[in-house]
């Protein structure tokens, strides 16, 4: 059973984008929503496995490391495995209807696409480094080329330089892959752990982690290293952007924290944790206040991921040498606020893409009027920023909940300060948006219509952002029940 | 000092200068070419520093093969990227701050590209 489903998950995404590369646009989009259905009912039967029977290491085609691939499937590897499925389906059933089937290049949109999914599956399930390192190039260089999707001098432009600072980022990753190979002789997260729990006193290993979180850190766009991500996200198509924002920034990110995780006790230090969060809570003010004056819909929605993304950076000060109660709430916290921002993200950027569509301009004040037009659009929009703004009853209410909990706990107060401000601005920003929209201007009045499927996507994506924070207590029970099963296998 | 263990050295000091290319250079390709300089510098650590502890290792040289397969892909889409970004811009770099302080000079045309 759990063969199949392993099977199912790394290799239909492999199949497909060879499959859709090999057939046009209208044929690709039939042939990808079967393999989505696929893809959905396996991610939620693994999700039904792991909730059943715990956590379980898996050889793949039963190779033992470090020749073969190790996978380790646990409470927060099937969470995000089942988010990217939902995620993914929605943006993949949105493109379907937004790209235009005409224009011969978007046929590429599949391939790339199915690319990004098993890239994305592979460093949810990775347990070793370096096939880590293989998933994160995977995702990476297909994200660049959906990027380029949009084929003008512009889009090239983010895209080769979302290429270089990824690209970079790989790299010192891979390096610090290289010292622990080099210091351990072993390429699991596990086994390196298991190994400085025997002996603690290693030098270069401190560096080789400083190293490999600086490469994540820079693709997951941490302030001040967030230069490219707005124009990538913002010029990208809007089903694109969704998956950009939601699932890619999220696949470093995850990798970060499984390493600070496992290794963070014996090898990070008190400074190193406060200034992860320190540069988390300066990305929280500075993505908000730059997202509140850009002229773009989208860029604002870009900046705000960046500063998003922020809250994400307060795990490390709030996991280093805390009670493991503190602990286990901050990493709650962040499973929860990587998950409800994907949710509303994604039904961010696909009604914004649909408002885009209507009005003809992807300038803020272009909206005037659209309020009477598209108000079921411009609903799931603010559905979707009220998550952000960690309104209840959210998903993103409860993450800040847990998170505020955890730096009482631990003492830390200072991090409130980013947790409220950080939820003002983001108030700010989309009242911004709803305000242009409500303008009456009479000089407008001509609309172009998106089919209402396209409505409807994003709203249950927002809809699903907003049922999180009431349904907080299985996915949580999930994520913790495995975390103590991973724990010294 | 034993020859794995001279290896990683020169693997680092590649890495140093490839670095310093990446940041310092602007030209597209170059910039490329010291990305190609840093991995490969990588990959002398990978296997100098790992064969310098525990003798011959075959996993790092494994390793280093997926390693160079991914960076010739990285290095392909690199080149197409920045091959349709000169023939549509003309530029060769992103930022060409001589040319963006001028105001009104759109992107300049090279030549149309056949299949769009």
């Amino acid at each position: 059973m759990t063969l199949w489903l392993m099977a199912g998950l790394l290799f239909t995404p492999l199949a497909w984008a060879v499959l859709t590369l090999l057939a046009g646009f209208r044929w690709g989009r039939a042939i990808t929503w079967l393999g989505i259905a696929i893809q959905v009912l396996v991610s939620l039967a693994l999700w039904a496995v792991v909730v059943r029977d715990g956590g379980f290491q898996y050889p793949l085609g039963g190779w033992q490391a470090p020749l073969g691939i190790e996978l380790r499937v646990d409470g927060l590897a099937v969470t995000f495995v089942l988010l990217t499925a939902l995620v993914a389906a929605a943006s993949g059933l949105h493109a379907g209807f937004y790209l235009d089937p005409d224009k011969q290049w978007h046929r590429y949109f599949w391939p790339l696409f199915w690319f990004l999914w098993a890239g994305l599956n592979v460093v949810w399930l990775g347990n070793d480094l370096f096939n880590l390192y293989v998933g994160l190039e995977l995702i990476s260089l297909s994200a660049v080329g959906l990027v380029a999707l949009g084929g003008q001098s512009e889009a090239l432009r983010a895209a080769l330089r979302y290429l270089m600072a990824a690209l970079l980022g790989s790299l010192a990753y891979l390096l610090g892959v290289a010292l622990f190979y080099g210091e351990f002789g072993s390429l699991s997260l596990s086994g390196i752990a298991f190994a400085l729990r025997q002996d603690s006193a290693r030098d270069g290993a401190g560096f080789a982690l400083v190293l490999m979180l600086f490469g994540l850190a820079l693709k997951t766009a941490l302030f001040p290293m967030h230069r490219w991500l707005p124009p990538a996200h913002g010029i990208a198509r809007s089903p694109v952007s969704a998956l950009l924002s939601a699932l890619v920034v999220k696949g470093s990110f995850y990798i970060a924290a499984r390493l600070w995780l496992e290794l963070g006790a014996p090898l990070g230090s008190l400074a190193l944790a406060q200034l992860l969060g320190l540069l988390g809570g300066m990305a929280v003010f500075w993505g908000g206040w730059q997202a509140l004056r850009q002229p773009k819909l989208k860029q604002v929605v870009a900046y705000s991921s960046v500063a998003q993304i922020g809250y994400l950076f307060l795990l490390f000060p709030l996991t280093w040498n805390t009670t493991e109660a503190a602990a286990l709430q901050a990493q709650q916290a962040m499973t929860l606020q990587v998950t409800s921002h994907a949710l509303a993200k994604a039904a961010m950027f696909l009604s914004a893409g649909n408002l885009i569509m209507s009005v003809g301009s992807n300038r803020v004040n272009a909206l005037a009027g659209v309020s009477h037009f598209l108000p079921f659009s411009l609903f799931s929009f603010g559905l979707a920023g009220v998550s952000l703004m960690g309104l209840p009853p959210t998903g993103g209410f409860a993450a800040k909940w847990l998170f505020l909990q955890a730096s009482l706990a631990t003492g830390q107060w200072w991090w409130l300060v980013v947790l409220l401000g950080g939820g003002l601005l983001s108030a700010a920003y989309v009242f911004r948006v709803y305000r242009a929209s409500f303008v009456e201007d009479s000089n407008i009045d001509h609309f172009f219509h998106p089919a209402r499927r396209l409505e409807i996507i994003p709203m249950i994506l927002a809809l699903l952002s907003l049922g999180l924070g009431l349904m907080a207590e299985p996915v949580l029970s999930v994520m913790a029940l495995t975390f103590a099963n991973g724990e010294g296998t | 000092m034993t020859p794995s263990l001279f290896y990683a050295f020169a693997g680092a000091a590649l890495c140093g200068i490839g670095l310093f290319g990446f940041i310092v250079i602007s030209h597209l390709l170059r910039k490329l070419l010291a990305f190609n300089l840093m991995g490969s510098g990588v990959f002398l650590v990978l296997v100098g520093l790992a064969q310098h502890r525990s003798g011959p290792d075959p996993v790092p040289q494994a390793l280093v093969l997926t390693g160079i397969v991914v960076a010739i892909a990285a290095t392909a889409l690199a080149v197409v990227l920045i091959r349709r970004y000169f023939h549509l811009s003309g530029k060769t770099a992103l930022e060409d701050p001589a040319r963006d302080t001028l105001p009104h000079q759109g992107p300049r045309k090279v030549r149309e590209a056949p299949r769009e």
